[in-house]
C-alpha cells in the first residue's frame, strides 16, 4: 500500500517536472533552434542585441531599449507614454508564454528597430537573455 | 400585517439615487466614453496606447482605419484577416455614430457627413475642449503625446475624461 503511494507520488512528481521543464517558452526555443539549425542560443549575444543601436529600422526607435529601457527588469515605455512591463521573466512571468503573441512582437518590433525581420538566431539568443534575467 | 414603510422609503429612494448617478455614467456625462470591453480588441489595440473608446470615432473612420493597418500613424501594427475583421465589427458595432445615430457623443460635432477623421486629436471638438492646454504641457516628458489621454485624465481606462 505504502509502495504505491510512493510510486503513484513519483509519476506525479516526475510528469509535473516534465511539463515544467517543456513549459511554452522552451518549446519555442527548440523551434528556433531547429529554424536556425544550431545547438545553442547565447544569452550574451541576446544581450548585445538588445542593446545595440541600430540603423536601419526608424530613426526614433533605434534599439530595443529605446521603448523597453535599459534595465530588463524595470518597465519601459512606448513613444506613445504606455508603460512596457519588464522584459524580464523574474519580474513578469506571464510572458513569451504565447507563441503566437512572441512572434507577433518580433515581427512588429524587429522591424521597426532592426528594418527587417529577425532571425531565428536571434530570436533564440534574446529569449534566452531574458529567461535568464 | 405591518408594512415596513420607513425602511422601503429609504430603499427606494436610495434605489432611485443609483439609478439616476448610474444612468448619468452611462449615457449622459459628455466626458464618458465606454471603454472597450472586447479581450481581443483590448489585447490588440491597447498594447502599445490606449484602447480609445470606439464612440470615439465614427463607424467608417474605423473601417478606414482597419483597412490601413499596414501604415498604423507610421507604424505597421497589421493584423491576421480574422482578428483583424473581429475587431473591425467591435468598433463598427459601437462606433460614436452606431445605430443610425448622428453622434452618440458631442465629440463627433462638427465632423463632415461623408469624413472619416482618423486622429481623434484632430476633431473639431477635441481640439476646442483642449484648447486652454499650453504648449509646454503637451511637451512635458509625463506627456510627450496628444495620444496619451491618461497622463491627464487619470481615469480615461475607465472611461472617464473629467477635466
Amino acid at each position: 500500500m505504502k509502495n504505491t503511494f510512493a510510486a503513484t507520488l513519483g509519476t506525479i512528481v516526475m510528469i509535473l517536472s516534465t511539463a515544467t521543464l517543456a513549459g511554452p517558452r522552451e518549446d519555442l526555443l527548440a523551434q528556433y533552434a531547429a529554424a536556425a539549425k544550431t545547438t545553442g542560443f547565447s544569452a550574451a549575444r541576446g544581450q548585445a542585441l538588445h542593446t545595440q543601436s541600430f540603423s536601419g529600422g526608424k530613426s526614433d526607435t533605434p534599439s530595443c531599449t529605446t521603448c523597453h529601457g535599459k534595465d530588463t527588469r524595470g518597465t519601459g515605455r512606448a513613444l506613445t507614454g504606455k508603460t512596457i512591463e519588464p522584459v524580464a521573466v523574474s519580474v513578469t512571468p506571464t510572458r513569451y508564454t504565447d507563441p503566437a503573441k512572441v512572434e507577433k512582437w518580433f515581427k512588429r518590433n524587429c522591424t521597426e528597430v532592426l528594418g527587417r525581420e529577425c532571425t531565428p538566431q536571434e530570436k533564440g539568443d534574446w529569449l534566452t537573455f531574458v529567461i535568464g534575467q | 400585517m405591518r408594512i415596513p414603510y420607513r425602511p422601503l422609503a429609504i430603499g427606494f429612494v436610495t434605489l432611485a439615487f443609483s439609478a439616476l448617478v448610474l444612468a448619468r455614467a452611462q449615457a449622459g456625462d459628455r466626458h464618458f466614453f465606454a471603454p472597450v470591453a472586447d479581450p481581443v480588441v483590448k489585447e490588440e489595440c491597447g498594447s502599445c496606447h490606449l484602447a480609445f473608446a470606439p464612440s470615439m470615432l465614427p463607424a467608417r473612420s474605423w473601417q478606414r482605419m482597419m483597412g490601413e493597418l499596414k501604415n498604423h500613424f507610421g507604424d505597421d501594427a497589421s493584423l491576421d484577416a480574422a482578428t483583424a475583421e473581429k475587431i473591425t465589427r467591435y468598433l463598427v458595432a459601437n462606433a460614436g455614430d452606431a445605430g443610425g445615430q448622428r453622434y452618440s457623443s458631442k465629440l463627433l460635432r462638427g465632423v463632415a457627413a461623408g469624413a472619416s477623421p482618423q486622429r481623434i486629436t484632430e476633431l473639431p471638438k477635441w481640439v476646442s475642449e483642449h484648447r486652454k492646454v499650453p504648449d509646454w504641457e503637451w511637451r512635458h516628458k509625463d506627456v510627450r503625446t496628444k495620444a496619451n489621454c491618461v497622463a491627464c485624465h487619470t481615469a480615461a481606462e475607465q472611461g472617464y475624461y473629467d477635466d
